[in-house]
């Protein structure tokens, strides 16, 4: 059996992925042509590459199916329960920082904080007559964090694009997304809550905890281990 | 196969069982549908039930859940047959989602007991503990009393603004919120952070266009609540105190009692409160339930039942702080003014787990 290593499958994440592994002197590539889903790794021997949207890799490694993967963490957490029990992290990789925030209008000069927002909450329950809507694709982490916080009164609506742009449409009163610069917030008349971000997410090596290992797969991650420094 | 089919079915016989010891105490014995209307869950709850339930889509109705537990429908049920005096009981599964926790089951059954009566809240308080603590007599269970009703007239009677009480009120069940709350109206730190946007002459000089619902006017009058609040005195340190040594509070139910006649002298308004409660043991000393030896715990409810808004109860196995509570339930006047419209009738109920009596009761055996 050979060691399964999911690394996104397109854009600027998997070139990150691949000049980080390069930079390590673990050659990765894609194989044949652009559009085919298939690469391939030099450097060390027994290993697979698999590639995977980033979004389900956090799945795979759950599921045992690929040993390790590449992605961020905020995936990791918001769709794994008791994500360290099944996957564990190797290694923060130092690129596709991004922050996972909650914002608000800029015109909200009442609210900095999340006790402001729990206030807004309640008073906006008892004037519209149902909570305020929050929009985000963040449910598991923006939920815990709320209640983590005690902010009651409010209501998560799912959004999966243009979450900045739901205040205005009026589908939602305040984000939760996933921000690097905060420019789209700013330029959809947003503003960031003080009080630091739900979580800072950066692509991160994960090893699955569930996957099973033979020979020839715990000789290549430990092979994979010492070129990326990361032996005990 | 068989011995799974044989747990299963003993199961379904002790809940079976309970049930007809509460039919036999007087209680009519009702259904519910295991599919509930997802939004009022949703209402009564706030979105940490998505968290606890399990959340289906109907094509036609709409978002559902999967029962939680049988109070809701059963509340809805009374209410909406205009009924005034009612006792019901019932058995059957509630699912509850379990994030953290493998261990913990996500199906199981449930037998309770509901009374609904506008007389004498005590005796009614006292019928559903008696009758449930009667269907668990042979298992020798620690209890646990408390009542919300005294912590929200502790508030209610605090010397400080209207603002100030909600705000406690509704983070009675989040104690770690709650803290927060007092700390900050209480050593006058309330107003600092907030100085800045409160001192400027147009606060809104610097802010962007104003974009959905939440209007200006709204926010202008919340800038209104904030400064009223800075002007706001702290809460004294002796109420605090009170609060605080209210909050600790755990003793033997009689020992307790004294106590809490103790701090209705320098705490007046909870005074009602604590005289329904000497009323409450009364009346379980009178259904021959030794008060003596109830545990009170004055915190008790406070993290995980925010229906209750008056006595509340837990059965639980000793020495087994790895099961959850065998029994539990409590008094829920408010619940029933929500889900009535308008309408409220007191009520109070609990409600038995039976493959806990089950498991209790072969492991007690042997």
């Amino acid at each position: 059996m050979t060691l399964k290593l999911g690394v996104p499958s397109k854009g600027r994440l998997m070139e990150k992925t691949f000049e980080w592994f390069g930079n390590h002197g673990v050659g990765m590539g894609r194989a044949g042509s652009e559009r085919e889903y298939a690469g391939a790794v030099d450097g060390v021997d027994d290993i697979d590459l698999v590639l995977l949207s980033a979004g389900e890799i956090p799945r795979e490694l759950a599921a045992g199916r690929i040993h390790m993967g590449v992605t961020g963490s905020d995936l990791v957490r918001e769709k794994l329960p008791m994500w360290d029990s099944v996957v564990t992290e190797m290694a923060e990789m130092g690129f596709g920082h991004a922050d996972l925030v909650i914002a608000v209008p800029d015109h909200w000069v009442d609210v900095e904080t999340l006790d402001d927002l729990d206030a807004v909450a309640a008073a906006f329950r008892a004037r519209h007559g149902f909570r305020l809507r929050i929009a985000t694709k963040y449910h598991r982490l923006i939920r815990n964090h709320l209640r983590l916080h005690g902010v009651a009164d409010y209501q998560l609506v799912d959004s999966q694009g243009a979450t900045e742009g739901t205040v205005r449409n009026e589908t939602a009163e305040a984000v939760a997304d996933i921000t690097s610069t905060g420019e789209t917030l700013r330029a959809n008349h947003l503003r960031i809550l003080s009080g630091g971000p739900v979580h800072k997410s950066q692509a991160t090596l994960f090893m699955s905890l569930t996957a099973p290992w033979d020979e020839a797969a715990l000789g290549a991650k430990e092979a994979l281990k010492a070129k990326l420094d990361l032996l005990d | 196969m068989s011995a799974t089919q044989d747990k299963a079915r003993a199961k379904l016989a002790e809940a079976a069982r309970l049930r007809a010891l509460f039919e036999a105490a007087g209680a009519r014995a009702v259904e519910t549908t295991l599919l509930q209307p997802a939004d009022l869950l949703l209402d009564l709850y706030g979105e940490d039930i998505r968290a606890r339930a399990f959340t289906t889509q109907d094509p036609l109705r709409g978002e559902m859940m999967l029962r939680p537990d049988f109070t809701v429908p059963v509340v809805q049920m009374h209410m909406t047959d205009g009924a005034n005096r009612a006792r019901y009981c019932y058995s059957g599964q509630v699912f509850r989602r379990q994030e953290d926790d493998p261990e913990r089951a996500t199906e199981y059954l449930q037998a309770g007991y509901e009374v609904f009566d506008c007389g004498n809240p005590a005796l009614s308080d006292a019928e559903v503990f008696a009758t449930i603590a009667g269907a668990l007599a042979p298992l020798d269970l620690r209890v646990a009393i408390g009542d919300i009703g005294i912590l929200s007239a502790a508030i209610r009677g605090l010397r400080t603004s209207a603002p100030r009480k909600a705000a406690l009120l509704r983070h009675l069940w989040r104690p770690r919120r709650f803290r927060a709350l007092l700390d900050r109206f209480s050593d006058g730190s309330a107003s600092k952070p907030r100085r800045k946007i409160l001192d400027q002459a147009d606060p809104f000089a610097k802010a962007g266009p104003v974009i959905g619902l939440r209007s200006r006017a709204e926010v202008e009058a919340r800038l209104a609540t904030l400064r009223a609040e800075a002007d706001e005195p702290p809460i004294s340190a002796l109420e605090v105190e009170l609060i605080d040594d209210l909050l600790a509070l755990q003793a033997k139910a009689p020992v307790a009692l004294s106590h809490l006649q103790d701090l209705a002298v320098d705490l007046p308004a909870i005074q009602p409160a604590v005289q329904g409660m000497e009323r409450r043991l009364d009346a379980l000393g009178d259904r021959g339930i030794d008060v003596e030896t109830l545990d009170f715990e004055a915190s008790y409810g406070r993290t995980s039942m925010e229906y209750y808004d008056g006595f509340v109860f837990g059965f639980f196995a000793d020495g087994r702080p790895d099961l959850p509570p065998v029994a539990t339930g409590g008094r829920y006047d408010a619940l029933t003014r929500v889900l009535g419209q308008g309408r409220a009738i007191p009520a109070v109920g609990g409600v038995i787990r039976p493959d806990l009596t089950l498991r209790l009761g072969t492991e007690g055996g042997r």
